[in-house]
Parts: structure tokens; sequence; C-alpha cells
């Protein structure tokens, strides 16, 4: 079973022959997406997070026949962001083993798009689905407060 | 994961319908908890392209399509401001924000989960189902009729003037609720939606001059509960007394 999709995935037109009930994560890892991987099986730990269309949703439970005619972005089309943000989560020492910071990014990306100025209960409720096993989120809320905050100087 | 033979995006509701009546045929929402099993399908059924992901407000209702995500419930400025912050409230524990992006709220109130949240509120409120064969049918009703080969088109919200509050027990932040409680007050008379119990949400009528105490006692009393992982019946009865209790006091304070 397959089925053909047009889409753009991070400025670049694609279309493609797909497996449509595909989930959305392995699809893209396929096209060399590495960024978005698998963190948990039960769609809790938002560590697979993609723009689709701008906004972010779970690409674990997202399939890929839902991206025909959609935009969709990863961490590789927004490396300058992702730098940026990897930088102050590295100076507050957020980064352990590092393998929930691609969704968290992506998050953060997402949220910085859509909020202005938010506060400290708004940030916690919109990174509330991107869980960390190493940390207690305290570095992290700092990093991405200085973040914004750097940003809002800019 | 589910599989399926057949993946068709269905081009209207009839096409939908008929593709439907096969019993392995499945209609797909957001998919957030089909994919959690590995059901069979024959056709799986997709109605992304009907339109149905929109939030639209009529005279008398709020319509919302189907397909529209709990965030666009989540964030949609209409329904704030028409029902204040119960229907934000009803859906911002439910896993992250990147998850409500791909839940619907037909998967939602289709499923009669008896975890959800939506299903809690809405029932509150007095909301409405429509499908696409069976018509207009009230979710007090639709929440106890058994699954069948229709199709959920819409939800229906009624502007009667509702006044509602939504309040939740939870071991932990964004997971399923220990029990969900929404009380509502539309021309005076009050009515309680108990979710979570863990069973699909009940109405309960609260009575004329019965203090808020009493009412909550009587839905502590009178209601079932059962035990899961997340907590024992004994437990949630006692919480029923306590939420339902707060939920209506925050309205008598309105």
């Amino acid at each position: 079973m397959s089925m053909q999709i047009s889409y753009t995935l991070n400025g670049r037109k694609l279309t493609d022959e797909v497996d449509p009930v595909q989930p959305l994560t392995e699809y893209l890892r396929e096209k060399g997406c590495f960024s978005v991987k698998r963190g948990c099986e039960t769609s809790n730990c938002g560590l697979c997070t993609v723009l689709v269309d701008g906004r972010p949703v779970l690409s674990c439970a997202t399939l890929t026949a839902r991206i025909n005619g959609k935009t969709v972005e990863t961490l590789e089309g927004l490396q300058d962001a992702a730098a940026e943000i990897g930088a102050y989560l590295a100076d507050e020492g957020a980064e352990q083993c590092g393998f929930c910071s691609p969704g968290l990014i992506m998050n953060i990306i997402a949220m910085t798009r859509e909020l202005d100025h938010p506060t400290e209960a708004e940030i916690k409720a919109y990174l509330a689905g991107n869980l960390c096993r190493c940390t207690g989120y305290v570095s992290q809320l700092r990093a991405i407060q200085k973040y914004l905050a750097e940003k809002e100087r800019a | 994961m589910f599989t399926t033979q057949n993946y068709v995006v269905a081009s209207s509701l009839d096409e939908a319908y008929e593709l439907n009546q096969k019993p392995k045929s499945t209609v797909l929402g957001g998919c957030g908890w089909l994919k959690m099993g590995r059901r069979m399908m024959s056709t799986a059924i997709d109605l992304s392209a009907l339109e149905l992901d929109q939030i639209t407000e009529h005279d008398g209702y709020f319509s919302l399509g189907a397909m529209v995500t709990l965030r666009q419930v989540e964030t949609d400025p209409r329904l704030a401001a028409y029902f204040g912050d119960c229907i934000a409230e009803s859906v911002r524990h439910i896993v992250g924000v990147q998850f409500r992006g791909c839940a619907t709220i037909g998967g939602s109130i289709w499923g009669r989960f008896g975890f959800s949240d939506p299903l809690t509120l809405f029932l509150a409120l007095g909301a409405e189902v429509v499908l696409h064969k069976g018509g207009t049918v009230a979710l007090s009703d639709f929440v106890h009729m058994p699954y069948d080969r229709d199709i959920l088109v819409e939800v229906r919200l009624p502007k009667r003037g509702q006044q509602a509050a939504y309040v939740t027990h939870r071991v932990t932040a964004t997971d399923f609720p220990v029990l969900a409680v929404a009380a509502c007050r539309t021309a005076g008379q009050m009515v309680c939606a108990v979710g979570a119990r863990p069973q699909r949400a009940e109405l309960v009528r609260r009575a004329p001059d019965e203090t808020a105490e009493a009412f909550a006692d009587r839905c502590a009393d009178t209601l079932t509960f059962s035990t899961n992982l997340r907590g024992s019946a004994a437990y949630r009865a006692h919480l029923c007394r306590v939420l339902v209790r707060r939920a209506a006091n925050a309205l008598e304070e309105e």
C-alpha cells in the first residue's frame, strides 16, 4: 500500500510515494532528519516534536499521509535557532545526556512564535509535554528565560 | 501501531460512511489512542479532507468539527469569551501542547473514554453530537450508546448562558486524571459531571435548595467508582466528595 504525497520539508518541495500509516517519526528519519527521535512509545515524551504548518505536533502520533500539502519543519531546517538555544542550555548546564534536547528546542521555537512575553507559568505549561529524565528542569527554565530576555533586548 | 490494508482520504461523508459499514474499517481521529493498539483494519478512513477542522459560531451554539484539535479548543478566543476558563482548563493538562495539536475532539468524544476530560466538561455544558446518519443527539444520551458504524461529524456547544467550573486531581502533571469533575449552572439549575471514575462520565442534577456539601455527598455516595493503578475506588469516592463541593462552591462565588 502506498500513497503519493507532496509537501515541503525544511524549505524543500518534495513529492514522494509513502506508506500512509507510517508514523512521521520514522518517515522523517528515513529522509535524513535524525534529530527526530523516539523517546517513548506512549506519545508522552515530546522528543519527536516537529512543526507542521508552524504548529508543534508529535511526529510519533502523526501519520505520514497527513503531511500531504503541508509544510514540515525539523531541527535540521532551523539550525541557527537550534545553535542559539542550544548554547543557552549548555551555558546553564541543562545539557546532560542531551537526548531530549531536539524535541525541547523545537517546542521552545514553537513557543517563541506563538507567545509574546510568556510568564514562567506559561513557559512551564507550554513545555510540560517535553520530558527530561536527567534534570529537574530548573536549569532549562533558567536557560529559556535568559534566551527570551536576550531576544527581547535584541 | 495499527495496521491497515487500505487507506482512504474520504472525499465525502457519504463515502466515509459507506466505507465504515465494513466491520474492520476504522475512522481515524488524531491517532493518539489508536496508535497505542495493534488493531488490524481493512480500511483506515481519514476525514482530513472534509473541512471538519473548523470551530464556527452560530446564533445558538458553537460548532466544533470532528477534526478540530484539542489545542484549537484550548486556544479559541470565542469559546473562552463565552464559556470562560473551563474550556482551556479541561484540556490543558492533557500530555502537552504537541499531543493536543494531534488529538481531535471527534476522537475524544467518539471514544467516550473513561478517562476523558473533554467528555466530562462537555457533558456538563449540555453538548450535542451530530452523527452522519443518526442526526443530532444529546451527549448525555450518546455517552450511553454502544459503539456503532455511524460517523461523528460535529460536536455542538449550545449557548445557554452556562457558567461552568472544571477541576481534576492528577497523580502527576500531564497524566490522566484520577477523577474529573465539571459543575455547570444554567438558568439557576446546577448539574455536575463526574468522569475518570474511571468510567464514562455521568451527570448528576443538583436538587433545589441542596447545599454544595449535600450535593457532593450524594454524588460520592450514589455514583460508582472503580480501582486502577492511579487510585482505588474508595479514594475516588473521597475525591468526588471534595471536588464536587469545590466546583459547586466556585460557581456560587462567581
